[in-house]
């Protein structure tokens, strides 16, 4: 029985937040490397990010814990939100520049 | 002490394999890294220097060259390739009559790998707890076979393919039987097993199978048998640069070390000159660096942004369009964690 698609169930809670909200632990269920990964690689780029690392919790567990420490007392949400945006708008480039690629190739080389 | 710019570009563009290790392997371009660059996050400058060049491409596979782009989302797309593209795979088995020598449990696990050629966008997930299905989400497979003695062959014969019928299953013997209004649905797009030669089990006279199969649709994170490509690779554009010209018998030393074509010799006024030739076919081999005339005169390394992509498929769908799919998981991703921290911040 598979339960990977669990749309009901809380994907991401705040962990650790205290009083200061520019160092915060978004702990994101069903995640991996696949999205810690590339997602870290975003919120890296941006320079009002300090520090940004997820790891996983434990193997047997399907959720990472994904931190963001922030300069200047920004919250740590938006460079959080930032980073998705970002990474969206970069896998829409990437499938537009790949799909345009494809239909040249086939007008090519399969007419 | 200032390090030339030239060196620092080659810190973050280039993976170099020395002797005894490989270095500058890990991404280091990140804003307050490097004084003088300014690597914080252009959609407009990625946009720019981002290419995919198609290398080769058929329905079952396609390999392709992505550049300009980080490793850690080409990983993401490689990874979102091998274990969550959905498709469609026998999941659940209804074993009415199994009186072939296969156990019924190993003869499910076969059943289950067989690749199902249906399109897994038409499809909906089965809810967990749901064990009848409906048309959305379940396609019902049918194979029912018996076997028989042959009562022409010969009396002297021991071929078995001449003595008995049916004695080889395969998965040609699997029949869709549709749910609902999935035969008007799916109408000429039949339903069934990719290839119709995978040997399922071999029978003698008396034995049969009757199996009803439902196929749902998963994801590879959750079993193997849902994963939509044989395999998902990518390595990283092999560089080979030399230090001061290489020519004479030290040419063709060179030419030795690296695997054929990677290293062209010309014929220059009657001497040989030593020539990168095609760097794509080079293996990444060392070799040249066991040489102690060659190994000062060659740089070996990766090319840190040029992914060479190859995707195989298993059939279900074309390689390519599983790239896509893949791109628009990752899209999916991010989209629902916007809309989760959207919903957070208005309660």
């Amino acid at each position: 029985n598979f339960t990977f698609n669990v749309n009901c169930m809380p994907r991401m809670i705040v962990q650790a937040e205290g009083a200061d909200e520019s160092c915060v632990t978004y702990v994101m269920h069903d995640e991996d490397h696949t999205l810690g990964n590339s997602l870290r690689y975003m919120i890296m780029k941006n320079p009002e990010v300090e520090f940004c690392g997820y790891s996983i919790t434990h193997p047997s567990e399907s959720k990472i814990n994904f931190r963001i420490q922030t300069k200047g007392g920004l919250p740590a949400i938006e460079p959080f939100r930032r980073g998705l945006t970002e990474l969206n708008d970069l896998c829409q480039h990437v499938l537009n520049t790949f799909e345009v690629i494809i239909m040249k190739f086939i007008h090519i080389f399969c007419v | 002490m200032a390090v030339p710019r030239s060196r620092v570009d080659e810190i973050r563009n280039c993976i170099t394999l020395t002797e005894y290790g490989v270095r500058n392997v890990h991404t280091t371009d990140f804003p307050g890294n490097y004084p003088g660059y300014d690597d914080t996050w252009s959609q407009k400058r990625f946009e720019k220097n981002f290419r995919i060049n198609i290398i080769n491409m058929d329905d079952s596979t396609v390999e392709f060259d992505m550049i300009g782009i980080d490793c850690a989302i080409a990983n993401a797309f490689r990874r979102i390739l091998l274990a969550e593209v959905p498709t469609m795979a026998v999941e659940k088995v209804f074993i009415y009559n199994n009186t072939s020598i296969v156990q019924d449990e190993i003869l499910a696990h076969r059943l289950g790998l067989i690749p199902i050629k249906a399109d897994p966008r038409l499809f909906e997930y089965r809810n967990s707890g749901d064990e009848e299905g409906t048309e959305i989400d379940t396609i019902q497979l049918q194979l029912k076979v018996k076997c028989t003695r042959n009562p022409k062959a010969t009396k002297e014969s021991s071929d078995p393919r001449e003595l008995y019928v049916n004695h080889m299953v395969y998965s040609k013997h699997i029949k869709w039987i549709p749910i609902g209004n999935q035969a008007d649905h799916f109408g000429e797009a039949v339903i069934g097993p990719v290839h119709e030669d995978i040997l399922i089990a071999q029978l003698r006279p008396g034995q049969e199978l009757d199996i009803v199969m439902h196929c749902v649709k998963g994801i590879g994170k959750d079993h193997a048998k849902f994963s939509p490509v044989a395999t998902a690779s990518y390595r990283l554009l092999p560089e080979i640069t030399f230090l001061e010209p290489i020519e004479g018998e030290l040419a063709e030393k060179l030419k030795k070390c690296f695997s054929p074509g990677v290293i062209a010799i010309d014929v220059l006024e009657g001497k040989k000159l030593a020539r990168v030739a095609n760097a794509r076919l080079d293996t990444c081999t060392r070799e040249v660096l066991r040489n102690e005339e060659l190994k000062h005169k060659v740089k070996i390394g990766r090319v840190r942004d040029h992914f060479i992509f190859s995707v195989e498929s298993t059939g279900i769908l074309p390689a390519a369009v599983l790239v896509s799919e893949a791109i628009k998981v990752m899209m999916s991703k991010c989209q629902r964690f916007l809309n989760e921290l959207d919903l957070a911040q208005m309660e």
